[in-house]
């Protein structure tokens, strides 16, 4: 089904477009849905309307100014009527046809013509979003909206009160699922304004192992707004790693959480990619709330021109016997601006933890901003933390061996500045992803100009 | 090969070297000894080209063309190869392709045709074999996680792969025990031609053990102040440093500043 906006729908610059947006699939789906989500929506959009839009006054927005979000002419990104794209034009973003389970998502519709046959495989059940809500799963039910945090960020609630598409995944106990589960979300519309708020579940029952990669493409240039959710819930002894790659439009607005809950001695790596969007930001804040559990948060943000990208990451240590690991590289040319925030919560009954923090920048130009803040707040006595971030150019010395060798100035240079990208690329399990992702850095730095 | 006239160097205003005075010719192998602090690695630096060094008098002609002039990458290209006291570690830079990149360019200023990769990787592993590297190392970071003697390894490993006319080696020795310093001595012995030169920058007599130099020199206060043949090196690994310096100071009315004596 498709709608036409009204034109004063998509002129409208204020949250009132927002508003309006929540308002129109409200009244379409009042009665289809389960009366759950509705109050689900409702809550939702009751703190969006407390909260607003942050400005920069506020501590968590201070360099992230969303006012250009604000002031766009907001409508679903499926309402516009573009002829579908065939699944060969979906090619370049399959990490070369990797054997994988996946769901596309066109202007935010999932789209099974362009998405594997199968979603459910053995040890794994995987409803589109939609589809889930309609059937009313009850696991869904039980998780969706639980840990996200709706009454603190306003574009958690966004997202909240636009709950319509997505994913569900759950993984069985003790399952290992060899196949990564990909979530591709491609915008065809290049309509200023054409939102997304796509929602992802992901339950892990005790003892499972998955690999979850959701990535970020666009098929033209344009002024599009994504805003997704992510809720990872995870059992005893669960494995989970966790990629999300974004490569959108130069123009785009992107905005991301990703809320994760970890039981005893389950293991979280979540990867965060950010490499297009004009503005984007990134939050992950898991919650290591039994005693054992690990998470590794690893980062890389390639920037230029006047792009913006700020990664706010939040790890709560609740629980003794818990290590974190986080790991961002960030690599600013042009009139770039990054910001790199990194808090770390140890409780006070969160002893023998152990949590490091490394955030480097390479600046390129004399133009980019970067600005990163550890943020440590300890209440335990027996504990070992350690954060680190650093900014500058590259190292002298790296450079002058790769020269004595007979590699030219620049040459070792721009070498020098992919590996400084592939450090953390190289943290990816996926092969074939890591692979496209080396592939894209060796484009950006090392082929010669005009070759 | 190598000329070096006058040569006056100094880092953050500090003068190191004093009027060193040098010359090599293709075939010979040259040992450079001296107390800490007397100038031997600012020697190889100056000659690989690291800008962190001021020149500020003298010449060095190598092959008719001033050093000095040219970029570090230039003089890499014409056949000088430093082996690093400290290699650094590159983490991100795979050792085959940055070898592969160095391999070419050296072969692309010599007007020879870039290999292929499987001629080129079977080049690579029977230079492997002489330094009894694993292959492994081919597919990790340049330097990262290698052991101090995987490292010095590697540097005569690179030089046998791009195969230099001058190759100087800075201390090569240096942490090596004594099975790593026979297959270094002898990776660097296979590459001894007529027509290329080694100059080997020790603080310890072992090495010259297994590489026999043709001359020893003795640097000292940024000069050398004696020249002798091998015997040279056992007489300082026997008495020291210090009589040489007694026997200096005395021929001299110049006060050598700095560092006195070897550590």
């Amino acid at each position: 089904m498709t709608m036409r906006p009204s034109t004063e729908g998509v002129v409208t610059g204020s949250d009132d477009a927002f508003l309006a947006s929540y308002e129109q699939l409200e009244s379409r789906d009042h009665g289809v849905v389960p009366p759950w989500l509705i109050a689900l929506r409702r809550a939702g959009i009751a703190h969006f309307g407390e909260l607003g839009f942050p400005t920069t006054e506020d501590e968590e927005w201070r360099f992230t100014n969303v006012g250009a979000i604000a002031s766009l002419p907001t409508h679903p990104a499926h309402s516009w009527d573009n002829p579908q794209p065939a699944a060969r034009e979906l090619e370049r973003f399959t990490f070369g046809q990797m054997p994988s389970i996946r769901l596309v998502f066109i202007d935010g519709c999932f789209t099974p013509s362009l998405s594997s046959t199968e979603l459910s495989a053995e040890g794994v059940e995987i409803h589109s979003l939609k589809n889930a809500l309609q059937a009313n799963v009850d696991w869904v039910q039980g998780h969706l909206g639980r840990y996200s945090g709706a009454d603190k960020n306003a574009f958690v609630a966004l997202n909240t009160a636009m709950v319509e598409e997505g994913a569900a995944i759950r993984i069985l106990p003790n399952r290992r699922i060899e196949k990564p589960i990909h979530l591709l979300f491609v915008f065809n519309t290049t309509q200023r304004g054409a939102s997304i708020h796509p929602r992802i579940l992901i339950v892990a029952e005790r003892g499972s192992d998955a690999r979850v990669l959701e990535s970020y493409e666009c098929l033209q240039e344009g002024e599009t707004f994504t805003n997704v959710v992510t809720e990872i819930v995870m059992g005893e002894g669960t494995r989970l790693e966790h990629c999300r790659l974004q490569l959108e439009s130069k123009r785009a607005f992107h905005v991301g959480t990703i809320h994760a809950h970890q039981a005893r001695s389950s293991h979280l790596i979540t990867h965060s990619i950010s490499l297009g969007a004009k503005l984007a930001r990134v939050n992950i804040n898991p919650v290591l709330d039994a005693e054992g559990c690990e998470c590794t948060l690893n980062g890389l943000y390639v920037v230029d021109g006047g792009q913006l990208v700020d990664h706010h990451t939040a790890i709560h240590h609740s629980k003794p016997h818990c290590n974190s690991h986080e790991f961002y590289h960030g690599i600013l040319d042009g009139k770039a601006q990054a910001v790199f925030n990194g808090k770390i919560f140890v409780r006070p009954e969160a002893q023998k933890t152990d949590a490091k923090q490394t955030n480097r920048n390479l600046l390129l130009s004399d133009e980019a901003t970067i600005h990163t803040k550890p943020q440590l707040e300890i209440f335990a006595d027996d504990v070992k933390c350690t954060h680190g971030a650093t900014v500058g150019q590259l190292q002298d010395e790296a450079v002058f061996y790769l020269r004595s060798r007979g590699i030219g100035k620049d040459a070792a240079r721009r070498m020098l500045v992919h590996a400084f990208a592939s450090d953390i690329i190289n943290r990816i399990s996926i092969e074939p992803v890591r692979t496209e992702l080396d592939q894209i850095m060796f484009d950006l730095f090392e082929r010669e100009p005009g070759v | 090969m190598l000329e070096i006239k006058n040569l006056h160097a100094q880092v953050e205003g500090k003068k190191i070297l004093k009027g060193l005075n040098l010359t090599i010719q293709p075939g010979e192998v040259h040992a450079i000894m001296g107390p800490n602090g007397s100038g031997k690695s600012t020697l190889a630096q100056v000659l690989a080209g690291r800008d962190a060094y001021d020149v500020t008098e003298g010449k060095v002609i190598y092959n008719g063309l001033d050093l000095l002039d040219m970029e570090p990458e230039e003089r890499a290209r014409a056949g000088v190869f430093l082996a690093f006291q400290y290699p650094v570690e590159i983490p991100g830079v795979n050792s085959t392709y940055f070898l592969k990149a160095a391999f070419n360019e050296v072969r692309k200023h010599r007007g020879e045709a870039e290999l292929d990769a499987i001629d080129f990787l079977n080049l690579v592993k029977e230079k492997m074999k002489v330094l009894e590297l694993p292959q492994s190392l081919l597919n990790r970071p340049v330097n990262e996680g290698f052991s101090g003697g995987e490292k010095k390894r590697n540097e005569i490993f690179q030089m046998a792969v791009l195969d230099p006319k001058l190759a100087i080696l800075d201390e090569t020795d240096s942490g090596l025990d004594i099975d790593a310093l026979r297959l270094v001595a002898e990776g660097v012995n296979k590459l001894k031609r007529p027509d290329n030169a080694q100059l080997i920058i020790t603080h310890y007599q072992r090495l010259l053990d297994y590489i026999v130099p043709d001359f020893v020199h003795v640097l000292y206060d940024g000069r050398i102040i004696k020249t002798g043949e091998k015997r040279l090196a056992l007489d300082l690994e026997e008495r020291g440093y210090d009589w040489l310096l007694a026997e200096y100071r005395s021929q001299t009315t110049e006060t050598p500043s700095g560092l006195v004596g070897a550590r």
